[in-house]
């Protein structure tokens, strides 16, 4: 694919951007809404001179995933809500192991098989995942040129920290087809880092492992320990959020992320002409979760809407940081239900009337 | 008079001592293969995955690159790694309980991907590590702490038989089922690694050595008496030999 403006699906926009960011395996196994992401990678890592398979399960996807990573390669894997609660066991995995990768969830309707609908329903089993005491970078696009932008950086994140990370996204960012302005140009800032934890033959040196399994007594608490050392420079330095209308003085504040964000951008719209002033915080990374910054946005409101589709999972983190629960109005569509700007609006007016 | 060295530990084993039970074959498939990896100068060169079970330990005496993995995901883990590197050795070593049923998905589908790596498999028809558990390897009549009354076919079905049933697969080139309980054994059992290894680097494909190994502690059993328990029970079930060797 060329430089320039491109009209491409979001699931496309994110095959693109593992490229670039040199990702160079890719394992993974179809659900839909994401099946594009390993049709096209079948052709395109290839292509880029990397590994695709086509694995038989998400175990096995999220395990070679692991394998490639201690490998040292940059490696990827993708799916839908339920292939992510089989990724579970293996992220835990790669947290522990602390091993750079990038898992997308192109999130559907739950729970069970539920539907292929989008869905903000695995809010909670990104930012607060399988077992064990650990965390795991979450990134919210909500418009297609972040599909690429978040999934490029997501590399570098991984790297950096050697943690997963995660691209939060859903059935729609996954289906739609956007406009997007590609700057190929761009290389990624860690990707001829040296990783000398890596498992590439014991040459000159003793051979090493990788390893979670730490039975010494105290080693695995002290291993839990270093890990929430990282966790609290991961909260200091990549904790990001944007901020829309804020300086209009609003009345009120939308907090919502991906999709139920760009709806909320409409809502915002819509207020205008019906006297509603509503700004919106739009948290980018859902882990860590930009607490401050909400708390200093919400103090300048009279209330905080939180919408999202689900019935009601990010709202305990705002919950958390804004402490005054009085101020917080929560609305929700479950299993696959996308709401609509006026009808987002419609439950504002209601509520401030 | 001069000392001369007729022995010595290979290079690819740390200084670390086994802690294995007494008896326990892991001990010595670890160093068959570490043995191996010297004799072949691919110490360098090698990345291994250990399992979940007893074998779990395998990298704090092997001194090579190792990871773990998920219980039962090593051959996927492997699977990756020699994508990865496709020059280096790579081989999965895993248990039954590993293998045979939280990871015959994995093992399944590596074999029929036909991926060019080795995987080493202890059965020991046993769960080791948790205590002596029943594993689908498990004889039939044999007693573990969940099968009290011994293996009931009727409950349980039959001890499967891994080495036979991978064998069906295209993709497989080569199987062999062997013991390590004496010397001549011990020899048989280095060749059949030494050939999945050498069909690995001459890109032959998947080779599969399946090693009965004896659990003395979780069979209740002497280790003189386990080791007969291989020799004229086990193996009668699982038969040694070389079941596939595609050239």
């Amino acid at each position: 694919m060329s430089d320039g403006k491109q009209f491409i699906k979001g699931n496309a926009a994110i095959v693109e951007a593992a490229i670039d960011a040199g990702c160079r395996f890719y394992a993974g196994y179809p659900i839909t809404p994401q099946n594009e992401i390993p049709e096209i990678m079948s052709w395109r890592m290839p292509e880029a001179g990397g590994t695709f398979i086509q694995a038989e399960s998400e175990l096995i996807s999220i395990n070679m995933v692991f394998g490639a990573a201690a490998a040292g390669a940059r490696a990827m894997t993708t799916s839908s809500s339920p292939g992510i609660s089989l990724m579970q066991e293996g992220i835990s995995y790669i947290a522990g192991c602390e091993l750079p990768a990038v898992i997308v969830n192109v999130m559907r309707g739950g729970p069970g098989l539920g539907n292929i609908a989008p869905s903000q329903s695995d809010y909670f089993q990104a930012v607060k995942p399988g077992h064990g005491d650990y965390h795991m970078i979450t990134l919210a696009p909500h418009k297609l040129s972040e599909m690429y932008d978040y999934t490029f950086d997501a590399f570098d994140l991984a790297d950096k920290y050697r943690v997963p990370v995660m691209i939060l996204a859903d059935g729609l960012l996954g289906q739609l087809m956007e406009n997007i302005e590609l700057d190929r140009s761009r290389k990624p800032a860690l990707l001829d880092a040296p990783k000398p934890w890596a498992l590439t033959g014991a040459k000159g040196r003793k051979g090493q492992r990788i390893v979670s399994l730490l039975m010494q007594q105290g080693a695995l608490e002290k291993h839990n320990m270093d890990l929430n050392e990282k966790y609290s420079v991961i909260k200091r330095d990549e904790t990001k959020f944007e901020l829309t209308n804020m300086d209009g003085s609003p009345d009120y504040l939308i907090a919502a992320f991906g999709t139920c964000a760009r709806i909320s951008k409409g809502v915002i719209n819509l207020g205008k002409a019906a006297g509603i002033n509503a700004g919106l915080f739009r948290p980018v990374t859902l882990w860590p979760f930009p607490y401050t910054a909400l708390k200093e946005a919400a103090k300048k409101v009279k209330k905080v809407f939180v919408f999202e589709m689900n019935l009601g999972q990010m709202v305990e983190d705002v919950k958390l940081a804004i402490e005054d629960s009085s101020k917080i109005e929560f609305y929700g569509r479950p299993g696959g239900g996308v709401p609509t700007a006026e009808e987002l609006l419609e439950f504002i007016k209601g509520k401030v009337k | 008079m001069a000392e001369k060295t007729v022995y010595k530990k290979p290079d690819s084993l740390t200084d670390r001592i086994f802690s294995y039970c007494w008896g326990c074959g892991h001990s010595t498939v670890h160093k068959v293969i570490a043995e191996l990896i010297d004799e072949l100068k691919l110490r360098e060169t090698t990345i291994a995955v250990a399992p979940v079970g007893c074998a779990v330990f395998a990298y704090d005496f092997w001194d090579f690159d190792t990871t773990e993995a998920a219980h039962g995901r090593a051959p996927v883990v492997a699977t990756a790694i020699k994508r990865v590197h496709p020059g280096h050795l790579v081989f999965a070593y895993q248990g039954d309980g590993d293998l045979a049923s939280i990871g015959m998905a994995e093992i399944i589908h590596t074999a029929n991907r036909g991926e060019n790596l080795s995987v080493i498999f202890i059965n020991n028809t046993n769960y080791g590590m948790t205590g002596g558990q029943m594993a689908p390897t498990t004889l039939i009549g044999q007693k573990t702490t969940t099968s009290p009354a011994g293996r009931d076919v009727k409950a349980n079905g039959y001890p499967i038989k891994m080495a036979e049933m991978l064998s069906q697969f295209e993709g497989v080139k080569y199987v062999e089922r062997v013991k390590v309980t004496d010397a001549a054994s011990v020899i048989k059992a280095k060749k059949a690694v030494k050939k999945a290894f050498m069909n690995q680097l001459n890109g032959v494909g998947f080779s599969f050595v399946e090693v009965l190994s004896s659990c003395p502690a979780n069979w209740r059993m002497e280790p003189l008496e386990a080791k007969g328990h291989i020799d004229n029970v086990i193996s009668k079930y699982y038969p040694l030999g070389v079941i596939k060797d595609i050239k």
